[in-house]
């Protein structure tokens, strides 16, 4: 579904990722983890643009978004993006911030969207919040409705950028029980998180990345288990597994 | 002293007789001023929509219309007002037969363009890099996320902003006697010629330049606790 060649992205001449080869397949829940300034968060933002590569190809359901000319904002309707500081937009009640993209873009007709959202809504028990703006809800609220925003697009991948980092601790168990509820949904996942707890329940597949290169991968029982990478053992024992 | 207060009234009843009522001069005065309004709104309009086309260019992906926003901008910024107008009418116009009002419409749009796209870039500017980002990654366009996420937004610190742009454009018109237009000040500068009283013209018009941008200084200030309350939601 997505397939990465050769991924190289530098910023000012510091090289960033160095060379990324991956292959993600349809309903896989790729978990990326790795010390901060590893380049897991760039890998992310590549995968949909948001940074453009410097080399490299990426192919999504086999259309190659890096060629010239490939229409973006097609490409990325069909990718779902959540971000660590929600990003929601604050001049629009939580209705609209969802209704936006599917109407502007022309996916649904307003009542279609509409009805999609307090589905959505529903879903993360936040319906009777559909009038309110983001500055009156909670950290939780807002990142669960940046999901749902994010899926009112339907998506056939949903890319997460750590995104309970921002969050109190108390809130993080809401937000990663809709992520493990997407997942059992069979929805395809790339999550960048250092919620180690997610990884290992939720993850098919967990890379690590260090440097800018992914320098180990596996399941998650084997990989927690039995580090192979001398530097996947110091980071998870600094992180404390 | 009853006798020295009733001396200092007749001979300040006289003289607003002699600026004001002889002649009708005040006319002078309301035709200056009706002069100064009019040429600060069709300016401020002209500016905002340079501004906005100037804002465009310099966010274009294209090298050379960045250039040619910001070469305007630099420009304007770079002269004095008072060459601009000069030019305008005197070179640019010099040879064409058109209404005063239009070269000073022309003249101070031109300029007030260039600061209004400087507000206009530092309120764009100042919406988080993550609004865009969330827009796009939702399959937006760039014009559409600029539409209806980043521009309603913007306006709330364009606004105040573009406001004081316009008081500073109705005193900066000021100067428009030198290419022979009566607005407010140039009025009084009549009087002034014909009376040989400069006290009671010249007060009037400052008063009356004052008065208007009392008038507008309070607007802005309720449109901002405006914008702010809807900011507490």
């Amino acid at each position: 579904m997505i397939v990465v060649n050769g991924l190289c992205k530098t910023f000012d001449k510091t090289p960033v990722l160095r060379g990324i080869d991956e292959h993600i397949h349809q309903g896989e829940k790729v978990v990326i983890i790795g010390p901060s300034g590893s380049g897991k968060s760039t890998f992310l933002r590549c995968l949909n643009l948001l940074e453009t590569p410097t080399s490299g190809t990426i192919l999504i359901e086999g259309e190659d978004i890096t060629a010239p000319g490939a229409n973006v904002d097609k490409i990325r309707q069909k990718m779902g993006m959540v971000f660590q500081q929600f990003n929601l937009f604050p001049h629009l009640n939580v209705l609209d911030n969802i209704t936006l993209s599917p109407v502007k873009t022309g996916k649904n007709t307003k009542e279609e969207a509409r009805d999609i959202a307090f589905s959505l809504l529903k879903r993360v028990g936040l319906e009777e919040k559909a009038g309110s703006f983001p500055g009156q809800l909670s950290g939780g609220q807002k990142q669960r409705i940046a999901i749902i925003r994010a899926l009112a697009m339907s998506p056939d991948v949903m890319l997460f950028d750590e995104p309970t980092s921002a969050l109190d601790p108390e809130m993080v168990g809401e937000v990663l029980q809709v992520m493990k509820d997407l997942a059992e949904a069979g929805m395809t996942m790339v999550v960048v998180t250092h919620e180690m707890g997610f990884a290992r329940e939720v993850a098919s597949r967990v890379l690590f990345m260090d440097e800018g290169l992914i320098a180990e991968q596996g399941e998650p029982d084997e990989f927690f288990k039995n580090p192979k990478n001398e530097r996947t053992r110091s980071f998870l024992s600094r992180v404390g597994i | 002293m009853v006798q020295w207060i009733i001396g200092k009234w007749d001979a300040f009843s006289h003289d607003v007789y002699l600026n004001f009522i002889k002649e009708s001069r005040y006319l002078l005065i309301l035709d200056g001023l009706k002069t100064t309004i009019l040429l600060s709104i069709t300016a401020i309009l002209f500016g905002i929509v340079l501004g906005g086309l100037a804002t465009l260019l310099r966010r274009s992906k294209y090298g050379f219309l960045r250039a040619i926003g910001y070469t305007y901008v630099d420009v304007i910024r770079g002269t004095p007002s008072m060459m601009q107008l000069l030019v305008i009418n005197f070179v640019v116009f010099a040879s064409v037969n058109v209404d005063l009002f239009v070269v000073g419409t022309v003249a101070f749009g031109l300029n007030s363009g260039a600061y209004i796209s400087e507000i206009f870039r530092a309120g764009i500017l100042s919406i988080d890099k993550g609004q865009t980002e969330a827009g796009r990654s939702l399959g937006l366009s760039s014009s559409q996320t600029m539409t209806y996420i980043i521009l309603p937004q913007a306006i709330k610190n364009i606004l105040p902003a573009l406001a004081n742009e316009f008081i500073m454009l109705i005193k900066e018109t000021a100067i428009v006697g030198y290419i022979a237009m009566r607005d407010l000040t140039k009025a009084g500068d009549i009087i002034r010629s014909l009376t040989y009283d400069a006290y009671m013209p010249l007060l009037a018009v400052a008063l009356l330049y004052y008065l208007l941008v009392k008038i507008l200084t309070l607007g802005i200030e309720w449109l901002e606790r405006y914008l702010r309350a809807s900011d507490m939601r």
